[in-house]
């Protein structure tokens, strides 16, 4: 019944619909990638170079004469894996700590768990990125690392805030009274009522991962050659840009509409999970 | 108030000490020897030497950290490897084209948000509120970089409105400099402005369901004058902290920024010294922006008390 209902709101909701079906269609078009592409993207044809979108290449070609279909398609992979790792890192570190906030509330690890959380919140994850390329050099990894550390004061505190008003209800009152210990509690009455929370702010990490990779890669901190990324087609297409303007619009809008498409589904997932406050995103 | 004000203070000091610990740990002790690094493989141990004294790495790792430190509080940010120039020197220079960028930025975000977020909020659920709503789903889903270049395309090179990168100088005129950092300024403001109309939006929106609101048009007050005098009032502490955040985002924002349009930052600074593997520089640089967020939050948090008397019992 429950689960029937939430089907059917969920297919009523636009954003959410929307959101989804511009979601998959990159996240399937990364998939493929595994299997097929139009053109190899490790092929040069230089004979064909920067030609206009045709039947043969409906995108056109780049300054390599490689099928710019086929590198988006590719760089899906690396934007997707970069953002879903970042995100993972955030809430996998980030949850934890939120939790143990929470459940120590005011307690000296608190006030630790949330200054280091402030900390963080002061390197923006591309001054992150620029200081682990200074010392590593650029890589796809380091990109990871930058995006995946600023996402975890994003996580500490979302579950911090969350859970410090569950902390307050009768039910964890119970379960205290029962015996149970923080580490239970959390676990088992806390985690279970916060899952919606953060799988909404999942997916708006994920769509900011998405931009963020596209920029340090754009400005070459992030994937390096020969891995296709959408922010170094970018970059590549920058200096060309007036006589092969297809070579930026493309990888362009692939960008925006994932970002689009994930930040549509965060609002729609939203509204599905908390039909009561239908609050407007900031 | 005072009180807070100290609080927050001595906040603002550890803050600094923690996040200049971590920017000096991990750029000149994670490295292991930064003059090493510096050289490459094929350094002579004499002139590994040379750059070692120069660069005062010989001490203790400790003993580095606070002269560091303490010139950093005299101004004195330590001399670029690659330029053989004081560092302080070269960032004040850029700053002068970074610093107005940013301004200019955060002046247009605000002049777009403040009366689309307020005309939105006015026609709830109109076509209006819907289209800025749609408008501003697009601003926060584009990358900025990649809209500069698309503005390069239009209006630099089909339009020739303006041009296509690099910097004017101030000596030019300040009509002149302004007009250089017009269309980057536009590429920063435009993802902050949509994030700020939409906050400006809901702020105003949660406000004008107010119970005091329901008094003040109880009183005979008309739409209009319940909107410019008690809401929009209220409505500003929310918006005032994501304009102080912003900040932030538009100075790391800038780094990229600069790029696209070749302007002589900081952030074209920051690149230049990583590809010549100048430390010295890039540290200094991303000690000053962090510097700048947190006095920037700093000042936020004290406005906000200032206003919100409320507010100074919390944290």
């Amino acid at each position: 019944m429950r689960a029937g209902g939430l089907m059917r709101a969920a297919l009523t909701n636009r954003s959410l619909v929307i959101g989804l079906a511009l979601s998959l269609v990159f996240v399937g078009a990364a998939l493929i990638s595994f299997a097929w592409v139009p053109q190899d993207v490790t092929v040069l044809d230089i004979a064909n170079k920067m030609k206009t979108p045709s039947a043969a290449h409906p995108l056109g070609t780049d300054h390599f004469g490689r099928d710019i279909l086929s590198m988006i398609m590719v760089g899906a992979r690396t934007s997707i894996a970069v953002a879903v790792v970042a995100v993972v890192i955030g809430m996998g570190l980030g949850v934890p700590l939120g939790l143990a906030a929470a459940a120590r509330r005011g307690s000296l690890l608190d006030e630790v768990i949330m200054r280091g959380n402030d900390l963080v919140f002061a390197f923006p994850s591309l001054l992150i990125a620029i200081m682990i390329t200074a010392v590593f050099g650029p890589s796809a990894l380091n990109a990871i690392i930058a995006i995946g550390i600023f996402n975890i004061p994003v996580f500490a505190r979302l579950t911090r805030g969350a859970a410090l008003s569950l902390w307050t209800r009768d039910y964890v009152l119970a379960a205290r009274v029962a015996g149970k210990g923080a580490v239970r509690i959390s676990l088992e009455h806390i985690l279970p009522n916060v899952t919606n929370l953060l799988i909404v702010q999942g997916t708006i990490q994920f769509s900011l991962g998405i931009l963020a990779e596209a920029a340090l890669s754009y400005v070459g901190l992030g994937a390096q050659p020969p891995i296709p990324s959408w922010g170094r087609m970018l970059a590549d297409s920058q200096t060309m840009i007036s006589f092969a303007p297809h070579m930026a619009i493309f990888p362009g809008m692939a960008i925006l509409l994932t970002v689009l498409g994930l930040n549509l589904m965060g609002d729609g997932l939203r509204d599905l999970f908390d039909p009561r406050i239908r609050r407007d995103r900031r | 108030m005072l009180r807070y004000v100290l609080k927050r203070l001595v906040s603002l000091v550890i803050s600094l000490a923690v996040a200049s610990l971590v920017i000096f740990v991990a750029i000149e002790v994670v490295p292991g020897d930064p003059a090493a690094y510096m050289l490459g493989m094929n350094a002579q141990a004499d002139t590994l030497a040379a750059l070692r004294e120069q660069l005062g790495l010989n001490g203790s790792i400790p003993e580095r950290y606070l002269s560091w430190v303490a010139g950093m509080l005299q101004g004195d940010f330590g001399t670029s490897y690659t330029y053989r120039t004081p560092v302080a020197e070269m960032i004040g220079e850029r700053l002068w084209i970074s610093l107005p960028l940013a301004l200019y930025a955060l002046t247009l975000s605000t002049l777009i948000a403040f009366p689309a977020g307020v005309w939105a909020a006015s026609r709830r659920g109109s076509a209006v509120d819907m289209g800025v709503m749609g408008v501003t789903q697009l601003g926060v889903a584009i990358p900025n970089f990649w809209f500069a270049m698309l503005m390069v395309l239009i209006f630099a090179i089909n339009l020739r409105w303006f041009s296509a990168g690099g910097f004017a100088g101030w000596e030019q005129g300040f009509f002149a400099g302004m007009k250089s950092l017009t269309l980057p300024a536009v590429a920063l403001a435009l993802p902050q402005a949509s994030i700020l109309t939409r906050v400006m939006r809901s702020s105003l929106l949660d406000t004008l369901s107010e119970d005091f609101i329901r008094t003040a048009r109880a009183k005979g007050l008309t739409r209009r004058q319940v909107l410019w005098r008690h809401a929009l009032r209220n409505a500003m502490i929310p918006v005032l902290t994501i304009i102080g955040m912003q900040f932030s985002f538009l100075m790391a924002g800038a780094i990229i920024i600069e790029n696209v349009f070749f302007l002589p930052g900081l952030g074209r600074l920051v690149f230049q010294s990583i590809s010549a593997r100048d430390l010295i520089v890039v540290e200094s640089v991303v000690m000053l922006l962090v510097f700048a967020v947190i006095l920037v939050n700093f000042a936020v948090d004290v406005a906000y008390a200032a206003v919100d008397p409320r507010l100074r019992g919390r944290r």
